[in-house]
């Protein structure tokens, strides 16, 4: 039973970690490992290394956000590039029209893209599965062309030229690697929030819907409610990424948000691990390299590559990175816990 | 924790002057150049909703495997960097700092795209990286004020506009005139451009004018409405789709103006045919690149070198494509530039080169066009020659005549 899902080991570990042994205290060392290496590693890359790790981070959190609606509660999106794109737009118009810090554009982004995910929720709610994905299909199409419609906002097809946010002067960090910081406060506050809602009732009602509807009303659960909050949430994180996008790249246009976004961000979820925390760094990397990588290889037919390499991935570990390694990580680790035998 | 912060400054310190070494010129070299090369970066979008485009960018890179065959410039062969943005801005920014940051390329040539040069203006000319002859055509990248590193080629849709303007003033000068423009920055570029270029005469010449947006279905109510207004002359600033429609639209209501259309919109195959050949027969259009449909160039020596440069290169496909052909010109005026440059190729000093073309012609260009630039004009083609549709292609007649931006 655990193994069907990797959520189930999840929580099933979270019940463990009063132990502190075995692969909890494992995990917690291995993350302590990772943040210190996350903060270090850009002392010894150069400013486009930085950039590009900046760039994973952000499509990090955005895939995170699919990964709370799609993986945790179930229902397919293919229209989250269409919130990303809602997102950055808050941002850009707040910092260009407006003369608000970038800072300070992240929670109005956030709010935005909550109420819009909302309210997309509500229609969403009638329509299950492939038909979902078709519903959510149509933001992704229409986005561009909104975007072009109201021009007197949004700048129309010529986009919105950003005034790229300095680095407070008092810590000596260039630009590159003071938003490297920023966007790296950012992921791993999101990644904490996830964690509590999802390890928490909310999370456990998200899965149990996803699981089995029938049985999670018959539970009590208000499945409406709950749908409906997993597409406010989900989206709220992605239009997060969104803000954060437009402020690391200092420019938005329609052609920035094209259908083939929304779908990376599928991608980029299920390679890493569609029901997973961790998985959407997986899926930031896969986002900003794959493409990147088939390049190099084949000018003449890099995805053919693309789709080679997702092939693999789906191949070898069809629960993604993280949903594949985590549970056989915590598996091995659990061997080595002390007293295991003993105690038995 | 102190000692963790020096070490972390110092190593911070050492990235900052190697980085900072990286952008100083080496003697007479710029980034990207030695005595055997020059490295030059390109973004097209091969992939995606523009991949028509990526025509230039490959005619490019067959360009300059044909000048390194034949040795290079003086000695030095062009590495051609050349990646596929999909015509994705963010894309574009990535890979356009990939290029300037890793690769080390001397400068960014002939990025297509408004949007993807949108979004690397700002970063090449902070970091002096010359953005050189931008495949775009918007009035504002003339703007070496506060842009010096950054350079256009095509004339802007302001120029193509003072050019209907003075044909105009000097043919039809009692002109009734209606513009439909799209309701963007590249509509509004024609629209001022006009205006410019009538003078004082502009208010009471324009009569009446109609925008449409990029999602309207169709612009049949704006013809509509534009004949009303009693107008004789039509100016129409519109992409291929809405153009095909306005030129149908103002035939079958009957309208009879002298038609301007813009040369955004003005292709054979993508406009004039699916609006019905005939129903175009008297638009006027402008041009200031050899139509390789053309049948009066076939017999030329400049054709016949095109031809053969294409069919021994793999792009046979591409000889009917005017885009084909701006992107040879486009190659042409950059190795022109390198030549110019001798040995002294600083960043720098290919900007100052870039900027004193004088009568550079060149085999494409309709007979009578040169680049001309100087420092406070970078946009080197300002010349057009007018061309009416006969049913089945554009004929040129008149002079050349010249436009002033706005």
């Amino acid at each position: 039973m655990a193994g069907t899902f990797p959520v189930n080991s999840t929580a099933k570990l979270a019940t463990e970690r009063e132990s502190a042994t075995g692969f909890a205290a494992w995990r917690r060392a291995g993350i302590a490992a990772l943040i210190a290496v996350a903060v270090l590693l850009p002392f010894t890359l150069s400013n486009y290394h930085v950039f590009e790790l900046t760039q994973v981070m952000i499509y990090a959190i955005a895939v995170l956000g699919l990964n709370i609606l799609t993986g945790y509660n179930g229902q397919i999106s293919l229209g989250h590039g269409g919130f990303f794109a809602a997102g950055a737009y808050t941002a850009a118009i707040l910092m260009h029209r407006y003369g608000v810090p970038y800072w300070a554009t992240l929670p109005p982004a956030a709010l935005v893209c909550f109420a819009l995910g909302m309210l997309f929720g509500l229609p969403a709610l009638r329509f299950e599965g492939p038909y979902l994905a078709l519903v959510t299909l149509a933001m992704a199409v229409a986005m561009p062309q909104l975007l072009k419609y109201f021009d007197a906002l949004t700048g129309g097809n010529q986009g919105i030229v950003l005034v790229k946010p300095l680095p407070p002067p008092a810590l000596g960090l260039d630009r590159d690697r003071w938003l490297y910081f920023f966007v790296l406060a950012i992921l791993l506050l999101a990644m904490r929030v996830a964690g509590n809602l999802l390890n928490g009732r909310t999370g456990r009602a998200f899965v149990a819907i996803r699981d089995h509807p029938i049985a999670a009303a018959a539970m009590g659960i208000n499945t409406a409610r709950f749908k409906t909050l997993a597409f406010g949430v989900s989206t709220l994180f992605t239009g997060i990424a969104g803000a954060l996008a437009a402020i690391v790249i200092g420019f938005v246009a329609p052609e920035s948000f094209s259908l083939f976004l929304s779908l990376s961000f599928l991608v980029g979820s299920a390679v890493g691990g569609i029901a997973t925390i961790g998985g959407a760094i997986v899926g930031g990397f896969f986002i900003e390299f794959v493409p990147n990588f088939a390049n190099d290889i084949s000018d003449a037919a890099p995805w053919a590559i693309y789709g080679l390499a997702m092939l693999v991935f789906m191949y070898l570990m069809p629960r993604g990175v993280a949903g594949t390694l985590g549970p056989s990580l915590a598996h091995a680790m659990d061997k080595f816990r002390p007293g295991r035998y003993a105690a038995k | 924790m102190t000692a963790k912060q020096m070490i972390v400054t110092g190593l911070f310190a050492a990235g900052l002057i190697l980085a900072g070494n990286s952008f100083c010129a080496a003697g007479q070299y710029g980034p990207g150049v030695t005595d055997t090369e020059i490295k030059i970066g390109n973004t097209n979008p091969y992939s995606g909703p523009a991949s028509a485009y990526g025509i230039n960018g490959k005619v490019h890179a067959a360009y300059f495997a044909m000048i390194n065959e034949k040795g290079g410039i003086n000695g030095r062969k062009i590495n051609y960097i050349s990646r596929d943005d999909s015509y994705s801005p963010p894309k574009t920014v990535e890979l356009v700092r990939q290029m300037v940051e890793q690769d080390q390329v001397f400068l960014i040539f002939a990025s297509l795209g408004t949007p993807s040069n949108m979004a690397i203006h700002g970063y090449l000319n902070e970091n002096k990286v010359p953005q050189l002859f931008v495949a775009t055509g918007a009035d504002q990248w003339n703007d070496p004020k506060h842009f010096p590193w950054t350079m256009m080629w095509l004339p802007s849709y302001g120029i193509e506009s003072h050019i209907y303007a003075n044909y105009i003033l000097k043919n039809l000068p009692n002109a009734k005139i209606a513009v439909l423009y799209q309701n963007d920055d590249y509509g509004k570029d024609y629209l001022n451009g006009l205006r410019v270029g009538l003078g004082d005469k502009a208010a009471k010449m324009i009569v009446a004018t109609q925008s449409y947006e990029t999602t309207d279905p169709t612009v049949d109510q704006q013809v509509v409405a534009l004949q009303g207004s009693g107008a004789d002359v039509l100016l129409t600033a519109a992409t291929p789709k809405f153009a095909a429609q306005t030129v149908r639209k103002v035939f079958d209501i009957g309208w009879k103006p002298t038609h301007f259309l813009n040369s955004v919109g003005n292709s054979v195959g993508t406009v004039m045919k699916p609006a019905g050949l005939e129903k175009g027969v008297g638009t006027i259009s402008a041009s200031s690149v050899k139509d390789p449909t053309d049948t009066q160039w076939r017999d030329t020596p400049e054709f016949k070198e095109w031809l053969a440069f294409m069919n021994s290169h793999g792009l046979s496909g591409s000889i009917t494509d005017a885009q084909a052909a701006i992107g040879y010109s486009y190659a042409q005026t950059l190795v022109e530039v390198l030549k110019m440059c001798g040995d002294n190729l600083t960043r720098e000093n290919v900007m100052k080169q870039a900027a004193s073309l004088h009568d550079l012609k060149l085999p494409l260009l309709l007979p009578g066009i040169t680049l001309n630039t100087s420092a406070g004009d970078f946009d080197p083609i300002k010349q057009m020659q007018l061309q009416k549709f006969d049913g089945t292609t554009w004929q040129l007649f008149g002079d050349v005549i010249s436009g002033s931006g706005t």
